[in-house]
């Protein structure tokens, strides 16, 4: 039994190295961002935080554009979450509660669809995109990273898991498909909506490859991107560009820490091995 | 009974036409067009001549497109079994512990999966730095010398990789955590009343019931792998000497860059045919491992 207890002590204490090694980059990101530049690169500079120095935050903030990429980042990742949840719960609900002709073929896209790579659309969609005149403005952002099948993958199996006898009497009641699904099926699942509406505006505000692509001007850039031009603007102040990386990293950091057991039930929900 | 039969198709076609919708326009159309551009001479933007299959006759003879084939395949094998490994093994870690401990270590393992890929990119950037990086030192301890590893052909690739394990392992993580929560705990009881030791707990109740977990992660990692852009454009570029130049930034410098379209197109395609070829005969051969 004893044995038994060391070795759980053991592993325990190889579980919180390995956390504490794992979590470094950001700790030595932060300490590097409260340091003054001339600290940051002297050789009396040790791994423990040693200085209270706001000022590479204050310079990025004023001296960058990272406000407006803020606000670009916000809007489009909110638009990019509002649309992609409320079609993929209207989809899904057809997809689950109603027969209409080409149903299957249209769940059989959305499923294949989870499989394909966007990336390989890329020429193709920025094509498009410069052909609706959408180059360098938030619909280009937008658009092609409103195809989310996993929604509508995920929204279907909740669906499909209400009891039929509540479907039967709302429409004995004299209630229509929208009453059922405004009024049941919507307030039913408002837990897996809140999930997947974080791991959406989580994904749309980490994106990078599409917006660096569609986005060419500074004032239109969302955070992922614009923060890559400040390494060229600031060159070798690090304290500087480890504020910028943290500023741009708070968001979703904060709001991962916020809805912790959220994120973690859509991710697993959402690669189905959770249902 | 038929006019109601109408309006319940109508509504449902009403549901359905906002995503139909955006679908068709941004990934069917996208799709069908990619295939026809790969058989034109098109430029970015612009129409091209119809040049049938000589986009790929060019593209067999391309040495970039090799190099780039190879890269994309040593990345793979750097990243998907080792993430796999590393993600169980912290998962197993974790799974033991509870309560606020338990929330605690997950979230230091999940962290950097939710940072956007240039946060990440900057602050491995500074770690590895030459001359000032704090992981310097212990690279002269291990080598000899200090390194500058995302501009040595033989470090770059390797360095990428690592970053990428650290940036979306949590991922992974929590896939194994969710599978080992859906393991009854009367079978380890049952095992372990029949003596069983940590060791056989393991082999004999985890692995076998956690395989459909791991099928999934090795599948879902090698479609992410291959998709490789983003990493190794900020980390390299595809330096040092194309060292780390692969399928996705072939199309990106081609289409965005030099402006062939059309070349871009059938990269792009070949990619596309790449990862589904490769991924359903992964997932295959793993459910076939699996039923063993």
């Amino acid at each position: 039994m004893s044995t038994r207890k060391i070795e759980n002590g053991i592993l325990l204490m190889i579980t919180l190295v390995g956390a504490v090694i794992w979590i470094f980059p950001l700790y030595w990101a932060f300490v590097t961002s409260i340091r003054t530049e001339n600290h940051v690169v002297s050789a009396n500079a040790g791994l423990l935080p040693d200085m209270l120095h706001l000022n590479a935050y204050v310079e990025s903030i004023f001296n960058t554009r990272l406000l407006t990429w803020y606000f670009n980042s916000i809007g489009t990742s909110l638009i990019i979450t509002v649309v992609v949840i409320v079609s993929g719960m209207m989809c899904a609900y057809a997809l689950s509660q109603m027969r209409f002709p080409g149903r299957r073929l249209l769940y059989g896209v959305v499923l294949a669809s989870f499989m394909i790579p966007s990336q390989a659309l890329v020429v193709t969609q920025f094509v498009l995109m410069n052909d609706l005149r959408l180059v360098n403005t938030w619909g280009g952002i937008i658009l092609p990273q409103l195809i989310v099948p996993v929604v509508i993958i995920v929204y279907k199996q909740f669906f499909d898991a209400v009891p039929k006898e509540m479907r039967e009497a709302v429409l004995l009641d004299g209630g229509g498909e929208y009453t059922l699904l405004l009024k049941v099926y919507m307030p039913l699942n408002w837990g897996i909506t809140t999930a997947l509406a974080i791991i959406t505006f989580i994904m749309a505000w980490n994106q990078f490859f599409w917006p660096f692509l569609v986005i060419t001007s500074e004032n239109m850039m969302t955070i992922p991107v614009g923060i890559t031009q400040v390494n060229d603007a600031f060159g070798v102040f690090y304290a500087r560009l480890m504020a910028v990386a943290l500023l741009a990293a708070a968001p979703v950091a904060i709001a991962y820490l916020v809805f912790q057991k959220k994120v973690t039930e859509a991710v697993m929900i959402s690669s189905g091995v959770k249902g | 009974m038929i006019t109601n039969r109408r309006k319940h198709i109508a509504i449902a076609m009403t549901l359905i036409a906002p995503f139909v919708f955006i679908f068709g326009l941004v990934f069917l159309y996208p799709t069908i067009r990619v295939i026809e551009l790969s058989f034109t001479d098109a430029p970015l933007i612009g129409s091209g001549e119809w040049i049938g299959l000589d986009n790929y006759k060019k593209l067999l003879s391309d040495n970039l497109f090799y190099t780039s084939l190879k890269n994309n395949g040593y990345f793979v094998l750097l990243t998907v079994v080792p993430t796999t490994v590393i993600a169980l093994v912290i998962a197993l870690a974790v799974n033991r512990l509870s309560g606020r401990m338990q929330a605690l270590m997950l979230a230091a393992f999940f962290l950097p999966y939710i940072l956007p890929v240039s946060v990440v990119t900057q602050i491995w950037a500074w770690m590895l730095d030459f001359q000032f990086g704090i992981l310097q030192p212990a690279i002269a301890f291990f080598v000899g010398e200090r390194v500058p590893v995302f501009r040595h052909p033989v470090w770059v690739m390797p360095t990428v990789a690592t970053v990428t394990i650290w940036w979306t392992n949590g991922f992974n993580v929590l896939l194994f955590i969710a599978g080992l929560r859906n393991i009854p705990t009367e079978l380890y009881e049952a095992a372990s009343l029949d003596g069983a030791n940590r060791w056989q707990l393991f082999w004999k109740v985890t692995w076998p019931l956690l395989w459909p977990v791991t099928a999934l992660v090795l599948t879902l990692q090698l479609i992410l792998q291959l998709k490789l852009f983003d990493q190794v454009y900020l980390l390299s570029g595809g330096g040092p000497f194309n060292s780390s130049y692969v399928l996705l930034m072939m199309v990106y410098r081609e289409a965005f860059q030099l402006n062939n379209g059309g070349y871009a197109s059938a990269v792009a395609l070949v990619l596309f045919v790449i990862i589904m070829v490769v991924s359903v005969l992964q997932f295959q051969l793993l459910r076939i491992g699996g039923r063993k």
